[in-house]
């Protein structure tokens, strides 16, 4: 815990990934400093959610280091782990609220499985992160009874049980309504603050996310294209960087999947997909 | 041609031994979570109450049918000889040995082993377990463990049921029904039935179909494709596999324990 | 929290009812109550033939069963059969002279061993061997038998 308070609290190096045959990072290097909210952006499939999980060591890289506090994920034992783990929170995309229990057991789980904690104390903790979120009212629900908004503010307050130094949210504003998105925003910007959290958003809504983040890296193609405030971003020369913060439909991402020749392609007829 | 055959050939020998491996990984990190388990007994009761509890109905209905259809079928060919008097060891015999073990193991699959895939598929599916995981919450002491845990104790008791049901079908029908001697019933299978080397040999048979069918079905739920498609798939394949292999296996035991 | 009141009663009843079915098939359904597994004293005898007799197979004495058979082995030096058999401790007054015949239990039933007392003042204990024995009846060898006493009595 005695770490440099400057030092950014994850330290990503020379990060290389692949899937099988499919190259997912090709020397990503990346920091996240400690108090913001950092966004990591980029086009749908450039494995933002697959970079939440390298860093909570859930996936292993085939190169590189991914540091967090001081610690490399990858080179701890099982159990100094899941002790980094109590200190880190993820927000998955889908929630991924336990189904057989409601929403006070859900935010109670984590608190249940590590600590020791009587009764009424765990009581206490889950209606003041359930109040955080605005959902002390709705603490008996079922998992099943809650709209996706709700449950992704239970799966947050869930998040912060154990206080953590770091949150990830992967995905936060996808498919919300605006005014959950709203929310959602507001929430990540005022637990970050209030908690003293350290936040890494993984998102392509350019909007919401450019509101929050205070730093912002985008990735394309393996590789980090460009990062900066989301002021700075807003002005980069890079044409794709321009083209992905104004949501552009041509630019360098082309319009069109690489495709033969339009022309040959019809006078082809049946011919041009046997062959 | 002869080369796309064997290379499909190796194909699927090297996807069957790979899923032969990741079963036993499974397995291996089942029992060494079972300690854990044993530390919070009511993970275990909870988990005795859906694979046990949940099973018993389907199980008194079926061993008390199955002891009837022996004790009407027994009584038929024994009549035959005259030795009707013998209907009670056939009918404990039969049920002891065979009926009860392989039975309970098939409707324990299409039971509670298809509801234990289905519900860790889609505990995979949701996400559940890796954010378990991502909360320091190890999956395999908090949600596998107990479950391969209670299948294990549950198998062996509702085997136990069924036959037990099963002998008071076969007293019913062989007795009530067809007028065999009480006396005759009870003392004869009382002579030829062995503590040792029938019931007992029958309970174990039942506790490595309990281990294998738990087994089976939660590796199918953890091996799942993560979509509906792919849990509704495995969720059949624990079904068949765990078919198969209950009566596979109980070929094996039953020529390693009755044989001679 | 009265669901989990439900169900622990309801487990707590599961259980109760295979411990019930188990203590069932062990006391009523097979041999418990009968003959015990180790408890009791060994005696052994040598036949001729034993026919199909098996390990297992009841011991009776005057039909009714006292123990049973726990090895069935060859003795190369007599060239007859060895029969060890357990006897339950509550028969323990059984005069050493008893002999031991294998006799079918009906035409097609399995073989056992009966004995039948002597009149000796002393008791079999662990490790008797029974002298006198009557070997089973094969039932080949019996019409075998009568064929050829058939056939010399017609040559007379």
């Amino acid at each position: 815990m005695a770490q440099d308070e400057t030092a950014p609290l994850v330290r990503i190096r020379g990060l290389r990934f692949a899937r099988g045959e499919r190259v997912i990072f090709d020397g990503v290097d990346l920091d996240i400093r400690r108090g913001g909210i950092t966004a990591i952006m980029g086009p749908s499939g450039t494995g933002k959610t697959t970079l939440l999980k390298l860093i909570g060591g859930q996936l292993r890289p085939q190169a590189g280091s991914i540091e967090v506090d001081g610690l490399d994920v990858h080179r701890l034992s099982r159990d100094k782990l899941f002790e980094l783990r109590k200190r880190m929170g993820l927000l998955f995309q889908s929630g991924a609220l336990l189904t057989d229990l409601n929403v006070f057991e859900n935010v109670a789980f984590p608190l249940r499985e590590h600590t020791r904690l009587p009764e009424s104390m765990i009581r206490d903790l889950v209606l003041m992160k359930l109040e955080a979120v605005g959902l002390r009212g709705a603490r008996a629900l079922m998992p099943s009874e809650l709209s996706g908004g709700m449950a992704r503010r239970v799966a947050l307050a869930r998040a912060i049980a154990l206080d953590p130094m770091m949150v990830m949210y992967d995905e936060p504003f996808t498919g919300q309504d605006p005014i959950s998105m709203g929310v959602l925003v507001k929430l990540i910007r005022r637990l970050n603050d209030a908690l003293s959290l350290t936040s890494i958003v993984v998102s392509h809504d350019v909007q919401e996310t450019a509101a929050i983040a205070d730093y912002i890296y985008l990735l394309s193609g393996g590789k980090v294209v460009a990062h900066g405030s989301p002021e700075e971003l807003g002005r980069a020369d890079s044409a794709w960087a321009q083209q992905f913060m104004q949501g552009l439909p041509d630019g360098p991402v082309p319009f069109h999947y690489p495709a033969a020749d339009y022309a040959t392609d019809l006078l082809a007829g049946d011919e041009g997909d046997k062959a | 041609m002869i080369l796309d055959w064997l290379q499909s050939l190796g194909q699927r020998a090297l996807s069957f031994f790979q899923r032969l491996g990741r079963g036993h990984i499974t397995l291996y990190y089942l029992l060494i979570s079972i300690p854990s388990v044993l530390m919070r007994p009511r993970l275990l009761l909870q988990q005795v109450y859906s694979v046990g509890v949940l099973t018993l109905l389907i199980i008194l209905v079926s061993g008390l049918f199955v002891g009837m259809v022996l004790g009407l079928q027994g009584y038929n060919t024994l009549a035959r000889f005259g030795a009707e008097q013998a209907l009670g060891t056939a009918v404990a015999l039969t049920l002891v040995r065979e009926m009860a073990p392989v039975v309970t193991a098939l409707l324990f699959a299409g039971r509670a082993g298809s509801a234990l895939t289905a519900e860790i598929g889609l505990m995979k599916a949701t996400e559940q377990l890796s954010g378990m995981e991502m909360m320091a919450v190890d999956p395999n002491k908090r949600v596998l463990a107990p479950r391969f845990l209670a299948g294990v104790i549950a198998m062996p008791l509702l085997a136990a049921i069924f036959a037990a049901v099963g002998v008071m079908g076969g007293y019913f029908v062989g007795v009530g029904l067809l007028g065999v001697d009480e006396g005759a019933f009870w003392s004869q299978m009382q002579a030829n039935v062995d503590l040792r080397d029938d019931v007992f040999n029958g309970i174990i048979k039942s506790m490595v179909f309990g281990v294998v069918a738990v087994w089976i079905a939660i590796y199918e739920g953890q091996d799942a494709t993560p979509t509906s498609e792919g849990v509704s798939r495995a969720t059949t394949r624990t079904v068949v596999h765990t078919s198969l292999a209950v009566l596979g296996l109980n070929f094996i035991l039953t020529a390693l324990m009755f044989g001679e | 929290m009265m669901h989990a009141r439900h169900i622990e009663i309801a487990v707590g009843a599961f259980v109760a009812a295979g411990m019930a079915a188990l203590f069932l098939l062990a006391m009523q359904v097979s041999n418990l109550s009968v003959v015990g597994g180790d408890e009791g004293y060994q005696v052994s005898a040598r036949f001729d033939n034993i026919s199909g007799l098996k390990v297992r197979a009841p011991v009776t004495v005057a039909g009714v069963r006292v123990g049973r058979v726990t090895a069935v082995e060859f003795d190369p030096n007599t060239y007859q059969a060895l029969v060890t058999m357990r006897i339950h401790p509550r028969y323990n007054q059984l005069p050493l002279d008893t002999s031991a015949s294998i006799f079918t239990s009906g035409l097609i039933g399995e073989q056992y061993v009966s004995l039948e007392p002597g009149g000796d003042m002393e008791y079999l204990t662990e490790g008797s061997e029974l002298i006198l024995t009557q070997s089973a009846l094969v039932l080949e060898q019996l019409i075998g038998q009568f064929l050829f006493s058939m056939g010399s009595g017609d040559k007379e």
